[in-house]
């Protein structure tokens, strides 16, 4: 099944929190591919695209972290006016309802990612796949 | 002594008839207003000041007549003003004062051996025998809590292990080694010292032999006992007492841990209104005060003790016609008032204890003009990686606490263990408040 482990980690508001994070993975020989934070006030939470998850999260639960693993959709989309709204749009139509979602540029002008949190995963994936959209595995996100 | 299978340490006083008790009260009361108005000068100037002779106390109901004795009062006398027996003293403990002074409470001979006497039948009580091993985990030395607790289990003939607090490592290797079956601490010790033996991937049920704890010294709740129990797998029997009033086994609980009988022949309690002074009915909160029955080298009339209970006057199916008082729900000193209501931590901590995604610790910190934030742990396992999970826990957590405090707090989720958890009495409050 076509979906990727984002690593999520529970954050507070404090000074050091985020570089006890990335320490604790570059001591674990984990590559960030991507990372995002999504705060509330004091707390927040920290999602993470890596290359080796699980050593991720055993690296974050050993320093005591709340650590979580979540799946995600990426889809491949073309860097290109409209490329993003094709997408929302279909979602839209299929009353499928997107909790968060944020991307990037793997090539510019030419191709992008777009990571999609949706409860509902194998319903969007129906829909998007049905409209011949790529979604990339673990494996393939890695290497882009 | 072959304590096995035991229900009762001295039957026939812990299920004395009602009256037979209150004539027993009567008698020890009037012995003990005689020999404080003779023996003790705080006590003699006190009648002086009201003109009330001793002989006047004719029934239990005279009570009211006595004068209060206050903490204040026992500070005043520090260090022996309050001795009724300069010679026949033997031990001498304090009771830990967090400003100023301590009290310093006198025991003689008769004293050390009465509290081991509450000690051993509140033991039996629980279902404890000679055969258990019991690791006393309370700090040993001024404080009463350890001595009397270990003085009350030797006098069952179990063995007593002397561990103090602390020292968690410690604490393991003497329950593995000495296969412990039941302890004595503080709450937040044992919720501690769950957390530890989690990190260290031992589970109680299966490496340990662990069977009962008696948990006091600090007010606690009905949820922080179901955590306690559940961490490590065993009944949890709540303990009350005040070094004041001997320390340990002033009240306890028995097999069916559904409030604590409070020794009556040795104690004559009552309930009053923290403000008014005046007397609660039976079952409505209020101020435990307590008189002193059989106290030779230190006799005290009226103690306010400032602990907030109710009695509970419906008679036990266990049989002891002594009287049951609801664990403690606060300390008339701990009341905090935030934007004008009274409030005490422990509803705070029944609220958090009773939401199963948020952890063990929390702080409840007061700053500027008036303002609250409650600082809770997230549970372990609950992070579900969504900000919005969070957030919803975070209102879910300040909608249930304005229930119950009237008051809405600001509340902050925070990483398990990273709020301190004490070894001895916790520290839940801190007050920034430039009022």
């Amino acid at each position: 099944m076509n979906a990727v482990k984002l690593v999520t980690v529970f954050g507070e508001n404090r000074l050091g929190w985020m570089a006890r994070i990335t320490r604790a993975l570059a001591d674990a020989g984990v590559n960030i591919r991507w990372v995002t934070i999504a705060t509330s006030g004091a707390f927040g939470v920290i999602k993470l695209l890596v290359d080796k998850s699980n050593d991720a999260v055993r690296a974050l639960q050993k320093e005591g972290f709340p650590v979580s693993l979540l799946d995600v959709l990426a889809v491949e989309v073309a860097d290109k006016p409209g490329a993003l709204h094709s997408i929302t749009e279909l979602l839209a139509k299929h009353r499928i309802n997107v909790e968060n979602s944020s991307g990037f540029v793997t090539q510019t002008h030419q191709k992008a990612v777009l990571l999609l949190e949706i409860t509902d995963l194998d319903h969007a994936r129906e829909a998007l796949t049905k409209h011949g959209l790529h979604l990339l595995s673990q494996e393939e996100v890695l290497v882009i | 002594m072959n304590a096995r299978n035991r229900r009762f340490w001295d039957r026939e006083i812990e299920t004395l008839k009602r009256r037979a008790l209150e004539q027993l009260q009567l008698k020890r009361l009037q012995d003990t207003v005689r020999r404080v108005a003779k023996r003790v000068p705080f006590y003699e100037q006190k009648f002086a000041e009201s003109g009330l002779k001793p002989g006047a106390i004719r029934s239990v109901a005279d009570l009211h007549r006595l004068p209060f004795t206050t903490s204040a009062d026992l500070r005043a006398t520090y260090p022996a003003g309050m001795v009724a027996t300069p010679d026949k003293v033997m031990r001498l403990h304090t009771s830990s004062g967090t400003t100023g002074k301590p009290k310093a409470i006198f025991f003689s001979r008769r004293d050390i051996d009465n509290s081991a006497e509450l000690i051993a039948r509140s033991l039996i009580m629980t279902g404890t025998t000679d055969e258990d091993v019991l690791q006393n985990m309370m700090t040993y030395g001024l404080f009463t809590g350890a001595l009397v607790m270990h003085y009350g289990a030797e006098k069952i003939g179990m063995l007593v292990i002397p561990a103090g607090p602390g020292n968690s490592e410690k604490q393991l290797l003497l329950m593995q080694d000495f296969r412990s079956t039941v302890f004595h601490t503080t709450p937040s010790y044992a919720l501690y010292f769950a957390d530890f033996l989690e990190k260290h991937g031992i589970d109680p049920r299966q490496h340990l032999a662990l069977r009962k704890g008696f948990v006091g010294a600090e007010p606690y709740t009905e949820e922080t006992r179901r955590k306690i129990e559940q961490a490590y797998g065993i009944d949890i029997y709540n303990s009350y007492g005040l070094s004041e009033m001997n320390g340990p086994g002033v009240a306890f609980e028995c097999e069916h841990k559904d409030g604590m009988h409070l020794w009556e022949d040795h104690f004559l309690m009552e309930i009053v209104d923290p403000k008014t002074s005046e007397p609660v009915p039976d079952g409505r909160p209020g101020e435990l005060v307590l008189t002193t029955l059989c106290r030779e080298a230190m006799p005290i009339l009226r103690y306010r003790t400032r602990d907030i209970t109710a009695i509970l006057p419906e008679p036990c199916t266990c049989g002891r016609t002594h009287r049951r008082i609801q664990r403690i729900t606060g300390r008339s000193d701990d009341m905090l008032i935030v934007r004008g209501v009274n409030l005490y931590p422990q509803q705070i901590e029944r609220v958090l204890m009773g939401i199963p995604e948020l952890g063990r610790n929390y702080l409840i910190e007061l700053e500027g003009l008036d303002e609250m934030t409650v600082k809770v742990e997230l549970g372990e396992g609950s992070f579900t990686g969504k900000v919005e999970q969070l957030v919803s826990l975070q209102n879910h957590v300040i909608e249930r606490l304005r229930a119950e405090i009237l008051t809405k707090p600001k509340v902050e989720l925070v990483a398990p263990g990273s709020l301190p958890a004490s070894e001895g009495k916790a520290k839940r409050v801190i007050d920034h408040r430039k009022l």
